[in-house]
């Protein structure tokens, strides 16, 4: 089963304090989109979550493999976008299949030869969220993962998220913009 | 594949695809050139100080890929994407060090066979370069990583890495271009050192560097 706690989480960064006492938690094919003004600590919060920051107090549990969509791609620019995302997809143990299967789900499957450096931003973006599909973890942690979409992607990322929760899994989404799916709202 | 043999191929791919891995060669053959013209051409001459110019110069190029071996990662998130995946610091950095040292160490060594021809250096001493790059090669990149992890939040490092990595290689060279008895053993122990102790260093430094 795949959940996602944060208990009393505090944040501290550059010297000031983001948040503190914050409880969120996540059951089986719950989502979250957590909302915010610019600089609030939205983006620390899902690098809390994600096991990269070391909160100042409280404790995160995670059951479940975890995937982040940060804003870096994490992509190598002088490879092919399958090659690139294909790294990763077998670091996590899928297949060439996997692979194929997510670029079809982001709208990407005709750029799989093209080199990522080629991409544009919201390419890239695109891209990112196709490696968090093809990861095959429980705990999507996505940041603004709708910046730099066109309505066609946002569709097939909502279609994509909603098949996540109904699949049992997990996600985590910090945006300032409607994420064209229902989901508890957490104001930071 | 093991995640590590998956990192150390990436790692090396990139290496030679971006060009970076032919740098410090061509500088280690241009230095091993250009001596001769600024000693003169006393063969005798040459041959005498020639295995230490190549070590020199060998430290030099060592210089040259640091600033790529790690900073490019952090920035491109590469290195927050395998540490959500529970890869442990330690183990990328050994894997990087793996990748450099092979995309570093085999090639000068190959250089090192037109450049001791170039310095006119006999057969022993070139054989006994040989095995002193083999040895000292892989504490070279042992430091190099370890450098480029301390310095990656750096946006221009490129001096300081040199002014951090240098003298901290000086034992390196000591024993390196040293003819002298025991001298190949200090330099496989000082190296063994450097290349246990980076892994652990540069995980450290990762780890500092995320929060």
């Amino acid at each position: 089963m795949t959940r996602l706690a944060l208990e009393g989480i505090a944040c501290f960064r550059g010297g000031r304090l983001l948040f503190e006492d914050l409880n969120l938690g996540l059951e089986p094919g719950e989502g979250m989109l957590v909302t915010g003004a610019n600089g609030v600590g939205k983006s620390s919060l899902l690098r809390i979550a994600a096991g990269l920051l070391a909160p100042a107090a409280g404790r995160v549990a995670r059951d479940g493999a975890v995937a982040l969509a940060a804003e870096a791609a994490a992509l190598d620019e002088d490879q092919t976008l399958f090659a690139a995302l294909a790294f990763w997809t077998w670091l996590d143990g899928g297949s060439d299949e996997v692979v194929a299967m997510a670029l079809a789900a982001m709208g990407l499957a005709q750029l799989a030869p093209v080199p990522v450096r080629l991409l544009s931003t919201g390419q890239r973006r695109r891209a990112t969220l196709a490696r968090v599909i093809a990861s095959g973890a429980g705990i999507w942690l996505l940041d603004e993962p709708a910046s730099g979409l066109d309505a066609e992607s946002m569709n097939e990322l909502a279609a994509a998220m909603a098949g996540h929760l109904a699949a049992g899994g997990v996600i985590l989404a910090a945006s300032h913009q409607p994420l064209g799916l229902e989901m508890r709202e957490f104001a930071l | 594949m093991s995640p590590f043999v998956r990192l150390v191929r990436r790692d090396l791919k990139r290496a030679f695809a971006q060009g970076g891995a032919w740098l410090p060669l061509v500088f280690y053959l241009l230095v091993a050139t250009l001596f001769p013209f600024a000693i003169g051409p006393d063969a005798a001459l040459l041959a005498k100080v020639g295995s230490g110019a190549l070590w020199t110069a060998a430290l030099l190029a060592a210089l040259l890929p640091v600033e790529r071996l790690v900073r490019p990662d952090i920035v491109s998130g590469v290195m927050d994407q395998l540490a959500v995946r529970g890869q442990s610091d330690e183990a990328v950095a050994a894997a990087k060090l793996m990748a450099h040292w092979l995309s570093f160490g085999p090639p000068l060594m190959t250089a090192t066979l037109p450049a001791a021809a170039l310095l006119n250096l006999d057969g022993a001493t070139s054989a006994r370069l040989e095995i002193g790059l083999m040895l000292g090669t892989p504490g070279l990149a042992a430091l190099g990583l370890a450098v480029a992890a301390l310095t990656a939040s750096l946006r221009r490092a490129g001096a300081l890495i040199g002014l951090v990595m240098l003298p901290l290689a000086v034992p390196l060279l000591i024993f390196g271009a040293s003819q002298g008895e025991g001298a190949l053993k200090l330099l496989g122990a000082t190296s063994l050192l450097f290349v246990a102790a980076a892994p652990f260093v540069a995980g450290a430094a990762l780890r500092a560097g995320r929060s």
